[in-house]
C-alpha cells in the first residue's frame, strides 16, 4: 500500500548491468517516497547510479528487482506501451544536453509530446506557445535549436517537458552543460514550476543546486541516502 | 506537430541519403519500365510489320482433293476448276469473338480469261482492301484503278501481253482501260490481270460468288489459331488457315526476350531493395538518440515504425514516379537502337500505376526490418547514447 500524499515510492530496488564481462550493481536495495509538488534533488558523485535511478523513475529502464509507483501505480506491472501512454502523460523528461531534435523548430520541437494525442493542431499550437512564452521564448518560436544559445536550448527542453502539463518533472543534469548564471536561471525556472504543482526531480552533482530544492536524496555507489 | 511531421523533417535533413535511397528506387523501377516498354514496343513494331507483310489468315473452299502445287510449281496440270463460296456470308466473319481485331478482310475471285489467245490468271478484288493488305505493291506505271472498268496488270503479264498503261484491254467482250501496270513482286500476281471484284464476277460469270478471302488480322492479346477456329466455324465449308510461321517466331524470340527482362527485373529489384534496406537501416542507426527520445515522451513503438515507414511511403512515392518517367526516357532512346527502323510503342499509363504500387510495395518491404528494429529499441539503452 503507498500513502497519500507519496507521487513515488519506491521499494526495495535493485538494477544491475553487464558492462563487458563485469556485472556493475547500479541500484542497490533502495527504498524511499517523494511527495506530491515536492522538489527534490538526486545528488551524486558520476558513476553512482543517480541517472540510472532517474531512468527506473521514468518507466524506460526495467529493474531487477523491487517495486516503483508513481501515484500508487505500479509502474513495471504496465506493459511497456502502457508505459509509453503513462510517460506521455504523466511524465516530462529533461535530458542531458538538452536534446532537442535538430531538424524541428522551437515550436515543432514542444509539439512533439503532443505528436500522439489526439488535439487538433490549434490547441496544440495554443499550448506549445504558453509554455515557450513561459520559458522566455515567445520570439523565438521559428527557430532551429542550433540558431539558440545553450540556455536558451535547455529552455526549450523544459517547455517540451511541460508541454503536456505532466505533474512529475525528471530532469538529468539540466545545467550541466550551462554557465553558472544561466544555470542558476534554469533552476529557478524549474523552482517556479515546482511552484505551479509540478513534482520535480532533478540528477545533479552539483552541490549548488541542493540550494532550490526543497530536499536532496543523495546517491552513492548504487545506494541511497535520504 | 504531427508523425507526418517528423517523417517530412527527417527527410529534408538527410537529403544526401534520401537521394541514394530514392535512386535505388529509380534504378529498381527504371530497369523494370524500360525492359517492359521495350518488349512492348518489340511486340508492336513486330505487328506493325506483319501487318505490312500482309494476310495472316487466308480462307478458301474446303476441297477433297490433294494440293499438287509447291513452291510456284504446279505438278497436276493445268487446273482451271475453282470452287467458290457465297458471298452473301462474308460479313459473318465480323461476328465471331475475336472481331475487333480483325483489320483488313480482302475477299477475291479467281478464274482464268483469254487474251490475245493465252490464258491469263484474272483476279477480281476490291481495291482498296487489296492495296491496304499488300503495302509492297507499287506500280511502275499509271495510277491505281479507281473506275469500274480500270484494270491493273501483273509486270510479266504486261509484258507477255505486250501491253502498256492507257490500252485498252478487251476481257470476255468487255472494254477495259489500262490504268496501272505493278512493279514485279515475285508472287502470282505477276502473272494475272486484276480488275474490281464486281467487274472480275461479271467476266468470270461468277456474280456473288468469292474463290478466296484474305484476312489480316492484329495478333496482341489474340491467340491467331483461335481466330481461325471462330472463322471456320462461321464457314463450314471453307478451310481456314493461319499462316502463324512468321508469327510464332517472331512471338517466340519476344517471349524469350521477355523471360530475360523478367529474370534482369527480379535481380535489379533485389538490389533496389538491399539499397534501400542498408540505406534506412544507416538511417535508423543514426537516429538511435532521436528514437530514444521519441520513446521517452511517451511515442509507441508503433508510432516510431509509423514514422520510418511513412518516410519509406513518401520516397517510395517519388522513386515510383521518377523510375517511370525514366524508364520511358530510356526505353525511348533504346528503342531505335535494339529495333531497326523501331518505334516507341507509346507511355503505358496501367505500368504506370503498376511502377508506383511497386516503387512503395519494394519501399515499404525494405524498410519493414529497420522500422522494426527501430521500434523495439530500449529507450534505456537509446537513451545511454544521450
Amino acid at each position: 500500500m503507498t500513502q497519500a500524499n507519496h507521487l513515488i515510492e519506491v521499494h526495495g530496488l535493485n538494477k544491475a548491468y553487464l558492462n563487458g564481462d563485469t556485472r556493475v550493481e547500479a541500484i542497490k536495495q533502495m527504498d524511499f517516497f517523494i511527495d506530491d509538488e515536492e522538489f527534490i534533488t538526486l545528488m551524486g558523485p558520476s558513476g553512482s547510479g543517480k541517472s540510472t535511478l532517474l531512468s527506473i523513475l521514468g518507466g524506460l529502464n526495467h529493474p531487477n528487482q523491487g517495486k516503483v509507483f508513481i501515484d500508487s501505480l505500479d509502474l513495471y506491472a504496465l506493459t511497456a506501451e502502457q508505459r509509453a501512454d503513462f510517460r506521455s502523460e504523466y511524465i516530462g523528461f529533461v535530458f542531458q544536453s538538452f536534446q532537442l531534435i535538430p531538424y524541428l523548430t522551437v515550436l515543432e520541437n514542444v509539439t512533439l509530446p503532443m505528436a500522439v494525442t489526439g488535439q487538433k493542431k490549434k490547441v496544440k499550437t495554443q499550448m506549445a506557445m504558453t509554455v515557450i512564452d513561459r520559458v522566455g521564448l515567445g520570439t523565438k518560436a521559428l527557430r532551429l535549436p542550433d540558431q539558440l544559445s545553450g540556455g536558451e536550448q535547455e529552455r526549450v527542453a523544459i517547455a517540451r517537458a511541460i508541454v503536456n502539463k505532466p505533474p512529475l518533472i525528471l530532469a538529468d543534469e539540466p545545467t550541466g552543460n550551462l554557465d553558472s548564471k544561466t544555470a542558476k536561471d534554469i533552476m529557478i525556472l524549474l523552482q517556479s514550476l515546482n511552484t505551479d504543482g509540478h513534482t520535480v526531480v532533478v540528477v545533479t552533482h552539483n552541490a549548488d543546486m541542493e540550494a532550490y530544492a526543497s530536499r536532496c536524496i543523495r546517491v552513492q555507489d548504487g545506494k541511497c541516502f535520504v | 506537430m504531427k508523425l507526418h511531421n517528423i517523417s517530412l523533417g527527417n527527410i529534408q535533413r538527410r537529403k544526401g541519403k534520401m537521394l541514394f535511397l530514392v535512386l535505388g528506387l529509380v534504378m529498381g523501377i527504371s530497369t523494370v519500365v524500360t525492359l517492359v516498354s521495350i518488349t512492348e514496343s518489340m511486340t508492336w513494331n513486330i505487328e506493325q510489320r506483319l501487318n505490312q507483310f500482309g494476310a495472316n489468315i487466308v480462307m478458301v473452299p474446303k476441297s477433297d482433293r490433294l494440293s499438287l502445287h509447291y513452291g510456284g510449281i504446279n505438278v497436276g496440270g493445268v487446273n482451271y476448276q475453282v470452287r467458290e463460296f457465297d458471298q452473301k456470308k462474308l460479313s459473318d466473319i465480323r461476328t465471331i469473338k475475336n472481331h475487333k481485331n480483325l483489320s483488313i478482310i480482302a475477299p477475291k475471285v479467281l478464274g482464268p480469261v483469254t487474251v490475245k489467245n493465252k490464258t491469263v490468271l484474272l483476279m477480281g478484288v476490291v481495291f482498296e482492301q487489296e492495296l491496304a493488305l499488300k503495302t509492297w505493291w507499287h506500280k511502275s506505271a499509271g495510277r491505281f484503278p479507281e473506275r469500274e472498268n480500270d484494270v491493273m496488270l501483273g509486270s510479266r503479264a504486261a509484258a507477255l501481253l505486250g501491253y502498256k498503261v492507257g490500252d485498252t484491254i478487251r476481257l470476255s467482250d468487255r472494254a477495259f482501260n489500262i490504268a496501272a501496270i505493278l512493279r514485279p513482286t515475285g508472287a502470282s500476281e505477276d502473272d494475272a490481270i486484276m480488275v474490281s471484284l464486281i467487274a472480275g464476277q461479271t467476266v468470270l460469270g461468277k456474280e456473288g460468288k468469292l474463290s478466296m478471302v484474305e484476312i489480316s488480322a492484329f495478333c496482341q492479346g489474340c491467340p491467331i489459331s483461335e481466330m481461325t477456329l471462330q472463322i471456320a466455324e462461321k464457314f463450314p465449308h471453307a478451310k481456314v488457315t493461319a499462316m502463324k510461321q512468321a508469327v510464332m517466331s517472331k512471338m517466340q524470340s519476344i517471349e524469350m526476350f521477355k523471360s530475360f527482362s523478367l529474370g534482369v527485373s527480379i535481380l535489379v529489384i533485389l538490389i533496389g531493395s538491399l539499397l534501400v534496406m542498408v540505406t534506412m537501416m544507416g538511417s535508423v542507426n543514426e537516429r538511435t538518440r532521436e528514437i530514444g527520445i521519441f520513446r521517452a515522451i511517451g511515442f509507441r513503438r508503433g508510432h516510431v515504425m509509423q514514422i520510418i515507414l511513412l518516410e519509406a511511403l513518401l520516397l517510395g512515392i517519388i522513386g515510383g514516379i521518377m523510375g517511370f518517367v525514366t524508364g520511358n526516357l530510356m526505353a525511348c532512346s533504346l528503342i531505335p537502337m535494339v529495333i531497326k527502323d523501331g518505334v516507341f510503342a507509346g507511355i503505358n499509363s496501367t505500368l504506370g500505376i503498376v511502377s508506383l504500387f511497386m516503387a512503395v510495395a519494394l519501399s515499404l518491404l525494405a524498410s519493414l526490418y529497420p522500422a522494426v528494429k527501430a521500434s523495439n529499441m530500449d529507450p534505456s539503452e537509446a537513451l545511454r547514447a544521450l
